[in-house]
């Protein structure tokens, strides 16, 4: 009987249960296009800055430079006045000048054992510099320079540490190539390089690559493989075991070499939401240390993907909301007058016998059914939306932050990055705009459409429930 | 079965009470096949509203089976109509959107009979009306007459012990209404109901054994039954 009441009467009312459930259909579906457009900007958000940052990394740590630690490199040729005319080469592997000082590599199990940290790498940012010529005949009281056939290269060099891939910039990369490091290459002259880089210089997995030393010296280093950074990045041009650069690195103007010395530390938290906690741990551990998370660097972050970001959290958000409030209000307002249009209906079901709440359970269930209706269309109209945004949304630019400036002490891994980065000219990334549709999104959308239904049903159903018999029946019509 | 004691029943507020029943007394025995007349707006729907259970009294004691319906809890009061009484409208208020059957079944879902009994009774119910042939039709596509044939069947269904009709055959022709009331009689009988049947027609009135006459409230003639 429920049932065949319940679609005899929706059958009845076709036209105003359609129009109720295409209302709760359009907040349904606007919800699961919003928030599936969210998602995709959220994703794309990660994927800038991922490749800025590497995936699993929340915070990076980094020490400032000691005073008086900047400047030129510095190298000798050798002993003794050079001859004029003679050859010489050097290969030399020193800290990079980024404004970030070595500190102690210890700090990086220290970090690991914190709570709430998750993982913790350390790595090297060097510079090999390969100089190479013929020394110059310099003559006194000479009215021009002296003829010279000098030649500089530089490469940029990374330490990672292998015990940690889950954190650091290799994270994110992708295997194009070979083979990864693993734990056995910790000693090993191994190098990943590249792809760029492997391109411009014909590198592949069995070629070597000269990696210079402190005392100017040069070691080859097998290429295992061949890595690919995701698009924005500004990977290194080679890719060393920590222990292998450390053994090899110096610390530039000075000198001094860089064993058991990391220049920043990455760090990936338990959760999302332990990163607070886990930077104030780590200021505790490394006072003078300088903490850089991904929303800091995200907040750097300007663009049409920004804007969008924006759009989909401000207007999006609300502009859904908005119609799913109207929607429920709609369905309410029409059960309410279907209610009171079958007064004289209710008022007959208890002078029978029906308990009131079988009539409310009735009503309840009619609205229901609506409200089902309408998550289901909702959920077309909610796929359909997100395919439209995902096929027709224009490639969405993301503007790293040209102004940014030194102030005091390095700035950290954010400084760092942004400074490469300013290097290369104004730096955008662009990324195309997806839309995905999840479970928990569906259910969700499904929920709140349900729910609009129970809404309604229940403002209906307190309507009937309050109905006395004798009025009801009394009443004409 | 019933004993009416000192009822009244007012409507209204200060300046606005309307007095629709003063101080009725009345005995109905079992059985009893009682007719109450009286002009428009007199307390007859009233009366009967509160014989049924779907209103109660201002003040004063409405026995019915031994127990008060003017104080008896409201799901009590529902289960008591349920099971007990039946009613027939003068507007015969059927259920639109459900066929002759199953308006008739709906006075059975609040016993809480399986769908086949309930079936079965709703089958019976209509062969006893003269209406088997048409089970499966929505109330729009039956006559006046068959539509009230459909209301005395979802009355009766359920073997209460008291019918109470409100005006049964006020929107019906002559012969259809005789056919009613002779209806209402043959069940009278046969099933032994006791029947209080609210009419403004004599013809009518007169088929019932006794009869009353509630004028402004107050019932004239109301002897025991």
């Amino acid at each position: 009987m429920f049932l065949t009441y319940l679609w005899r009467e929706l059958r009845r009312r076709a036209r105003q249960a359609v129009f109720i459930a295409l209302g709760l259909a359009l907040g349904v579906g606007l919800v699961i296009t919003v928030t599936a457009a969210s998602s995709g900007v959220k994703n794309a958000q990660g994927t800038v800055l991922h490749s800025l940052y590497g995936i699993g990394t929340d915070i990076t740590v980094d020490a400032p430079a000691a005073p008086g630690s900047g400047g030129p490199s510095r190298f000798s040729v050798g002993g003794g006045l050079p001859t004029a005319g003679s050859s010489f080469s050097k290969d030399l592997l020193l800290l990079a000048s980024t404004g970030l000082g070595p500190m102690d590599a210890g700090a990086v199990p220290r970090i690991r054992r914190l709570p709430h940290v998750s993982a913790a790498a350390g790595t090297l940012v060097l510079t090999n510099l390969d100089v190479s010529g013929t020394m110059p005949s310099i003559r006194r009281n000479a009215l021009r320079r002296p003829d010279t056939s000098i030649n500089t290269s530089s490469f940029s060099v990374l330490g990672v540490d292998l015990a940690a891939a889950r954190a650091g910039p290799l994270s994110s990369s992708r295997l194009t190539a070979g083979r990864a490091f693993t734990s056995s290459d910790a000693r090993s002259d191994v190098a990943l390089v590249d792809a760029d880089y492997a391109a411009q210089h014909k590198l592949r997995p069995g070629s070597s690559v000269t990696i210079g030393s402190d005392d100017g010296t040069g070691t080859s280093f097998r290429v295992i493989g061949v890595l690919r950074a995701p698009p924005g990045a500004t990977p290194a041009d080679v890719y060393l075991p920590l222990a292998r650069a450390e053994a090899l690195g110096a610390a530039a103007r000075g000198g001094g070499n860089l064993k058991h010395k990391v220049n920043t530390v990455y760090v990936a938290a338990s959760s999302a939401a332990d990163i607070g906690a886990v930077q104030h741990e780590i200021s505790t551990l490394l006072p003078t240390a300088t903490l850089t998370t991904s929303g800091d660097l995200a907040s750097q972050v300007t663009g049409s993907l920004a804007s969008t970001a924006s759009l989909a959290d401000n207007l999006g958000k609300w502009l859904a909301a908005a119609v799913l409030i109207a929607a429920f209000l709609l369905a309410s307002l029409l059960t309410l007058a279907a209610v009171s249009r079958r007064v004289r209906e209710f008022g007959t079901l208890k002078a029978l016998g029906w308990r009131s709440r079988r009539i409310v359970g009735q009503v309840m269930g009619e609205s229901v059914a609506v409200g089902i209706a309408g998550a289901a269309i909702g959920v077309a109209l909610g796929f359909a939306g997100a395919a439209l945004v995902t096929r027709l949304a224009p490639p969405l630019s993301a503007t790293v932050d040209q102004g940014l400036s030194r102030t005091g002490a390095g700035l950290g891994a954010r400084s760092r990055i942004l400074q490469s980065l300013a290097h290369t000219g104004a730096h955008t990334v662009s990324v195309h705009l997806t839309a995905p549709v999840t479970i928990s999104v569906l259910l969700t959308a499904v929920l709140l459409a349900v729910a609009g239904g129970l809404l309604a049903g229940a403002f209906g159903g307190w309507r009937a429930a309050r109905l006395r018999p004798a009025a009801a029946l009394a009443r004409v019509g | 079965m019933y004993r009416l004691t000192d009822v009244t029943k007012t409507y209204g507020k200060r300046h606005a009470l309307v007095h629709a029943l003063r101080g009725v007394d009345a005995v109905i025995d079992d059985g009893a096949w009682l007719a109450i007349q009286g002009p428009t707006g007199h307390g007859k729907s009233t009366l009967l509203q509160l014989l049924g259970g779907l209103d109660r009294p201002t003040s004063g004691r409405i026995e019915f089976a031994g127990r008060d319906l003017a104080v008896l809890r409201e799901d009590r009061l529902t289960g008591v109509r349920a099971r007990s009484i039946g009613f027939v409208f003068q507007t015969f208020n059927l259920m639109p959107t459900l066929s002759a059957q199953e308006n008739v079944e709906t006075a059975l879902v609040p016993l809480g009979l399986p769908a086949a009994a309930r079936r079965r009774r709703a089958a019976a119910a209509l062969d006893q009306v003269g209406l088997s042939d048409r089970g499966r039709h929505l109330p729009a596509e039956l006559s006046g007459g068959q539509q009230q044939r459909v209301a005395i069947a979802r009355a009766v269904v359920k073997e209460p012990a008291v019918l109470l009709a409100d005006e049964p055959t006020g929107n019906l022709d002559e012969g259809t209404r005789d056919e009613i009331i002779a209806l209402l009689a043959r069940l009278w009988r046969e099933q032994g109901l006791t029947m209080v049947m609210v009419t403004h027609d004599s013809v009518v009135a007169r088929r019932a054994e006794r009869q009353a006459v509630l004028r402004d409230g107050l019932l004239a003639a109301a002897q025991q039954v």
